[in-house]
């Protein structure tokens, strides 16, 4: 191959290196309304009384709007293909506020001044409610969202009276009868935290109307085309008459894939006819966006004589905070993405519930629930694995699934591709597992202690995120690939400019990439659900075959041959050299031939002319996984409890590497954001309800002192419905630190830690105990 | 109240506001590689020279650059992509909306550090957060670029 597998540099990599204009803010236009936000002091609260009468009154304020100026139609931001399963529980201003920070007031003005002076002379009553914020107690307290015209498009078992957002059981097998025949059972709690997308752009957005009328909001954002669909319903406009376009993203990681800022600005516009812009700062972009669900989960796992997995439970209580974005879906994830590997099980039970709560919503990260069970079903797996005197690395190789395989609730569907087991075999030759596994003394007072997890994750949601792709053979000889999809610092715009020069035989710099622009990019849900190489890549693959398949019949037109006669290299069609020579000699067509750049320049120029494109879509009825086996080697201080991550290695099973560099970076972030949950990273409230980590101060996120040695590798498959084998990366490489490191500190020291993140304390609390027993 | 300085070798006399800080002052000025990531001076992504020394942007007054030189990444453009090349023949700049801070800190590490192995590379760019990379890529970059193995 020509252009997939190569370490081809990122075509903005030169303009986002060296700090050019490329991202939202870089654009908003000089006269720009500044627009803030009043938000709630309470964690739930409804408004008595709102006096805007002064703040009006401020020199240079343009308007200040509140719950009396929007539409009162329900919505939901998250980011998911219509008819979202999320429930439609948010208004853009509420006369309720739910969380500390909920939205209670707009405020535009000519500048930063007189918008915060604005701020501080809104006047506000509360009516103030006790708030509901430990998500454990929440079925049993007053309800959050008592509102009638709450809904969602799905039976999602929303039960608002009890603050449930959503509920789910999936089972298989009697799970009972096959848990009491193991010949060895293990159950655990695990509670993993909320954590923060910390995306060094926060979000922003700006607004305009263009010459027509139409709304135009340009927004740092994962998914233009949801946020069209948004702000349509928010603000009862037809689609049609808005505009969505994304620059350069800085950063995403899901939360980007939840509305956030767009709406205001929106709202602004049309209230004034101007141009608007809106930016969060740190604050709010911790503590009124969305952050990861914090679960508890309850696992049973057993096993029989032999170490095969029989019987397994996950009971998953998620807090959605207050709304419900992404909420039962990242719940249906924790089991979607972690039943399927081992299929040795005779009986599976996953039952969940998300709850309301009165703090920041939650929403989509990377890993989306994965992550959750993972660290949950892995850490149950190595407390197997030790009760029964294996080690955890055979125990997987014996259960995982195998390509070809089945599992329990997976309606036989064969699993494609899978190289996990090779997989687990690189990565415990690369940590050193035979010498270092379970633990080896260090210094006198520390010790080391080694742990490995596996992971999956899908490609795309199966059956419902469906993307198009069109290419365009342009005047000059150069391809137009037209995209609905978000790279947000992936490369994904590269990879997929990969995917067309391979198709098409050219070189991918004969390729220009334009996205997103709902105005004239193909539909594409967006970049989220690790859709982007596998759905996207598989609709540019098409357009690129459909596109080539137009050259050659024109080219062959042009020449006057069959088309079954053509050949194409890229650079020309000419008449198939494969013809009996004699003939092609006789026939003279052994000469003929016509260059791309002629059949370019000769399909737009003259009468009766027809441009060529090619164009395709994809929606996947599979969604296949790629897999991470993750080894963690730490050393842990036995007077303090310090954790130390002294080298991680992380073996990747993606398929086809479609871009060896991109795909290696994306897996070392990945997997720094992985080491930042399992060891830094905790959302965390006062007790009336105020993030106190709304700052980097106090919300700590992985520098680069602290991520140790991280080694990446790749053992390829080949997925067979992947663009030329390919399977996605972006989210399966976060979810292995976790439990790797988990069970590195427990073979180090004996400290089991179960509830994220393991700090230092838990650690030291948890070595005391031991030595009092 | 107004100031004078030497902004990226030119002469500038700029009007700002007392409470005003460098890193908006620049921007205003139309130096958009000069963006913030955080309000408590963590991040590193402001970072620009004062008199060739790296400052966060976002926590200096303006005023107080008054009769100094200031230099962005707009100013060592030339120097800023001889780094930016070996950064992204790497694939190690993601989102690169950290990437002008790094690439002020990197320029003014190969100035400033005698030894250059892996722990005090990483100490010296200790205050620039990435969220994208997880640093092993910017790592071999940077080695790549001072022309040490690192260790
Ligand atoms: S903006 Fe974060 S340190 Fe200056
Ligand atoms: S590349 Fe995105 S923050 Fe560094």
């Amino acid at each position: 191959m020509r252009s997939v597998g190569k370490a081809a540099k990122k075509i903005d990599g030169m303009a986002l290196a060296t700090g050019k204009p490329s991202y939202t803010e870089d654009m908003v236009p000089a006269n720009a309304l500044v627009v803030k936000i009043l938000r709630s002091p309470h964690a739930f609260a409804k408004i008595r009384s709102v006096d805007t009468s002064r703040a009006e009154r401020v020199e240079g304020v343009e308007c200040i709007l509140t719950y009396r100026d929007v539409p009162r139609v329900r919505f939901t931001l998250a980011g998911q293909s219509y008819p979202e399963p999320s429930p439609y529980d948010r208004l853009i201003l509420d006369p309720v506020v739910r969380y500390v920070g909920d939205e209670v007031a707009v405020v535009a003005a000519r500048d930063d001044k007189a918008a915060a002076e604005a701020l501080r002379k809104i006047r506000v009553e509360y009516e103030i409610y006790p708030p509901i914020l430990d998500f454990e107690q929440a079925q049993n307290g007053g309800a959050i969202h008592p509102e009638e015209n709450l809904s969602c498009n799905f039976p999602i078992g929303l039960q608002a009276e009890k603050n449930v957002a959503s509920s789910q059981t999936i089972e298989a097998g009697d799970f009972s009868g096959e848990l009491a025949a193991c010949a060895a059972v293990v159950e655990e709690t695990y509670y993993t935290q909320a954590q923060a997308h910390a995306m060094m752009e926060t979000y922003r957005a700006f607004s305009y109307l263009d010459s027509q009328g139409r709304l135009v909001v340009v927004t740092s954002t994962q998914i233009p085309f949801h946020v069209r669909r948004q702000l349509a319903r928010a603000l009862q406009l037809p689609a049609g008459k808005i505009r969505v376009i994304k620059p350069r993203i800085g950063g995403g990681f899901g939360g980007k894939q939840t509305g956030a800022v767009e709406v205001f600005a929106a709202l602004v516009t049309l209230k004034t006819g101007k141009p608007a812009r809106i930016v969060y700062d740190r604050r709010e972009t911790f503590s009124c966006t969305t952050s990861r669900h914090a679960m508890r989960l309850k696992v049973r796992m057993g096993a029989d004589t032999e170490g095969y997995i029989r019987a397994l439970e996950i009971v998953t209580l998620s807090d959605t905070g207050a709304y419900g974005e992404h909420a039962p879906t990242v719940l249906g994830c924790v089991g979607e993405y972690t039943l399927p590997l081992y299929n040795k099980t005779r009986a599976l039970r996953f039952s969940g519930r998300a709850v309301y709560t009165n703090k920041t919503p939650a929403g989509a990260l990377r890993g989306y629930g994965a992550t959750q069970g993972t660290f949950a079903v892995e850490s149950t797996l190595n407390k197997l694995a030790e009760k029964m005197n294996l080690d955890p690395t055979e125990m997987r190789l014996k259960n995982i699934i195998k390509e070809g395989e089945t599992y329990l609730t997976g309606k036989g569907v064969p699993l494609g591709s899978s190289s996990l087991g090779r997989c687990i075999e690189k990565g415990k030759e690369l940590i050193g597992w035979q010498e270092k596994f379970p633990r080896r003394e260090a210094a006198s007072n520390k010790v080391r202690g080694v742990g490995m997890a596996v992971a999956m994750q899908g490609s795309g949601i199966a059956n419902i995120d469906t993307a198009s792709a069109e290419l365009r053979l342009n005047d000059d000889g150069n391809i137009t690939l037209l995209l609905g999809s978000t790279d947000m610092g992936t490369g994904s715009d590269t990879i997929l400019a990969q995917m067309a020069a391979e198709v098409l035989r050219i070189s991918p710099e004969k390729i220009i990439v334009h996205a997103a622009d709902t105005d004239v990019s193909p539909y594409d849900p967006g970049s989220y659900a690790s859709s982007t190489t596998y759905v996207t890549g598989n609709a540019v693959l098409r357009a690129a075959e459909d596109l080539k398949q137009k050259i050659i019949a024109r080219g062959a037109a042009f020449l006057e041959i069959d088309p079954e006669e053509a050949e194409y290299d890229g650079e020309t069609v000419k008449e198939a050299a494969g013809k009996d020579p004699a003939t092609a000699a006789l026939e003279g067509s052994g000469e003929k031939g016509i260059t791309l750049a002629k059949i370019a320049e000769q399909s737009v120029l003259g009468i009766g002319r027809h441009q060529l494109t090619g164009q395709a879509t994809f929606g996947g009825e599979v969604s296949p996984p790629p897999f991470v086996a993750g080894f963690a080697e730490v050393e842990v201080d036995k007077e303090t409890g310090k954790v130390e991550l002294v080298d991680y290695v992380a073996v990747v099973d993606c398929g086809t590497v479609i871009n060896p560099n991109l795909a290696r970076i994306q897996a070392e972030g990945g997997i720094a954001q992985g080491i930042g949950m399992a060891l830094y990273e905790d959302v965390k409230y006062s007790e009336k309800g105020k993030m106190q980590t709304d700052t980097f101060m106090q919300y700590k996120i992985p520098g680069r002192e602290d991520v140790g040695r991280v080694r990446i590798a790749f053992e390829e498959s080949y997925e067979p419905t992947g663009p030329f084998g390919a399977k996605s990366i972006g989210e399966v490489v976060i979810n292995t630190p976790p439990p790797a490191i988990a069970q590195a500190v427990y073979n180090a020291v004996g400290v089991r830690v179960t509830d994220l993140p393991i700090t230092a304390e838990k650690v030291f609390m948890g070595m005391r105990e031991i030595v009092h027993k | 109240m107004l100031i004078n300085a030497v902004v990226n070798g030119k002469k500038v006399s700029w009007e700002v506001a007392k409470d005003e800080m460098l890193a908006d002052t620049l921007r205003n000025h139309g130096l958009l590689s000069v963006r913030t990531g955080c309000d408590t001076g963590n991040c590193g992504i402001c970072t620009v020279w004062v008199e060739g020394k790296p400052v966060l942007s976002c926590s200096t007054l303006s005023f107080r650059v008054d009769g100094k030189s200031v230099t962005t990444l707009e100013g060592v453009s030339k120097e800023a992509a001889k780094f930016a090349e070996i950064l992204t023949a790497e694939g190690a700049e993601q989102c690169g909306f950290c990437s002008p801070g790094l690439i002020m800190n990197v320029l003014a590490l190969a100035r400033e550090l005698k030894t250059c192995g892996d722990e005090e590379i990483n100490h010296y760019l200790a205050g620039n957060l990435c969220r994208c990379t997880g640093y092993m890529g910017q790592l071999r970059a940077v080695k790549k670029y001072l022309g040490v193995d690192g260790r």
